[in-house]
């Protein structure tokens, strides 16, 4: 199973075990990792669940759609190129070792 | 969709955090003079500050049969999955978002549907006109048969008597009892000003059950949204806090049935404009509704860059938001 690592913005990390298949929101979110809010619950709708990815990663990642694209334009944290929201990357066993960083503020 | 997969938070958040969640117990009474609650198994607690959430609870139809499904929980929507066939017949009562949204479930599922509402129009309080007539005609593409104009006043009726499936979907009532019964200020919602107090100071109301003023609808409105249930969660928690924060949220909704996914920005009501931009026959569109001027509220069909700036366009003063 893929394993998913999670900084915050000051620096501390934690590395969740994630099943493939739910998206990096939920391992978060469902492992108590702070700093991913997802209000609407992972419908690409209120961009709460805000990251940066890993620059080694970002071509792992099939690009954002529309929906997200236009999302991230909302997120309260500065969008910098590897701004992605969390409830729209699918974890696959491609992305073990995947490392995210959570903004400083999410809403 | 695994249950799993709509869960807000795991159950070990509230440990966690520290937070003590008491379940199946529902609190029965406020005595405001010495902040306490009293639980049905008679515990009491105490509290400095007191939020109210309770939110809403379905209207129902009289009249009894086991075909009857009502959306609130999410056992409910289980049951319902459960009981939906291909081949099967829903009835759907009600053309809300529930309403269209089960009846467009079900015919993805190849179940036949019809469904009956009161109101002539399909959404009728929460879109405008030109979006309720396309949301209509694309579920008659899709095969689903309406009849409008027409109320059921109970489930007896032996005109009901042919689907397998009967979803209710007319509408929810504020659970506003707890706090009436403390001599709060509450009729349809709990009343509560733009910090969403409510008639006692130490006591909030918020998401579904909180009648609030919102600039957006001009007036005292209850929403029953996602945005507006943790907007105003996070109002109420800075006050407490310690940073007072006034409610003035852009509302939004979502609805998605069939291929067409509907985001609403600002707060549907009157218009007496409405300028449709983008291609409404590919179903890439969005509807822009002006009231004596002034834009009030953007509806965007499978178009999230025209919704996501309608939401920042509608945060600006008021006065640019002129039509001419
Ligand atoms: S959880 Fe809302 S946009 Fe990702």
């Amino acid at each position: 199973m893929p394993n998913i690592t999670y900084i915050s913005h000051t620096g501390e990390s934690r590395t969740v075990t994630a099943d493939a298949g739910v998206s990096v929101m939920q391992a978060a979110v469902r492992n108590g990792v702070p700093g991913i809010v997802a209000d609407c619950g992972g419908e690409c709708q209120c961009a709460t669940c805000h990251v940066y990815v890993d620059e080694k990663f970002l071509g792992l990642l099939k690009p954002a759609e529309e929906d997200e694209d236009a999302m991230l334009t909302l997120t309260a944290s500065e969008r910098k190129p590897n701004s992605r929201l969390s409830c729209q990357i699918a974890i696959t066993d491609k992305l073990d070792g995947l490392i995210v960083t959570t903004p400083e503020i999410q809403q | 969709m695994a249950p799993e997969s709509i869960e807000f938070r795991p159950a070990d958040f509230f440990d966690r955090e520290q937070i003590e969640f008491i379940s199946g117990d529902a609190a029965v009474e406020i005595e405001r003079g010495s902040r306490l609650i009293r639980l049905q198994s008679g515990r009491e607690l105490h509290y400095s500050e007191l939020v109210l959430a309770t939110g809403a609870h379905v209207r129902t139809l009289p009249g009894a049969t086991d075909k009857v499904a009502y959306i609130r929980t999410l056992t409910d929507s289980l049951s319902l999955r459960s009981r939906m066939r291909k081949g099967g017949e829903m009835l759907a009562i009600g053309g809300g978002f529930i309403g269209l949204e089960a009846a467009a479930a079900a015919r993805s599922m190849g179940m036949t549907v019809r469904l009956m509402a009161a109101e002539p129009r399909l959404m009728g309080r929460a879109v405008s006109h030109y979006i309720s007539d396309w949301f209509a005609a694309l579920h008659e593409r899709h095969g689903v048969q309406f009849q409008l104009g027409t109320a059921v006043a109970t489930l007896d009726d032996p005109a009901l008597a042919s689907p397998d499936i009967i979803v209710v979907g007319i509408g929810v009532i504020p659970n506003v009892a707890l706090a009436q019964g403390a001599g709060l200020e509450a009729f349809s919602g709990i009343v509560t000003d733009n910090h969403l107090r409510t008639s006692d100071s130490a006591i909030f109301a918020v998401g579904d059950c909180a009648l609030h003023p919102n600039a957006w609808a001009g007036g005292l409105v209850r929403l029953e949204s996602v945005q507006n249930a943790a907007d105003q969660a996070r109002c109420v928690a800075s006050t407490i806090a310690g940073t007072p924060k006034a409610y003035a949220h852009v509302p939004w909704f979502w609805t998605e049935q069939f291929e067409a996914k509907l985001q609403i920005a600002g707060m549907p009501g009157e218009t007496d404009e409405s300028v449709v931009r983008g291609d409404p026959a590919a179903g890439k569109f969005s509807v822009y509704n002006y009231q004596a001027g002034k834009l009030r509220f953007v509806e965007s069909v499978n178009k999230p860059a025209d919704h996501i700036a309608a939401r920042k366009l509608l945060e600006l003063p008021p006065s640019i938001l002129g039509s001419s």
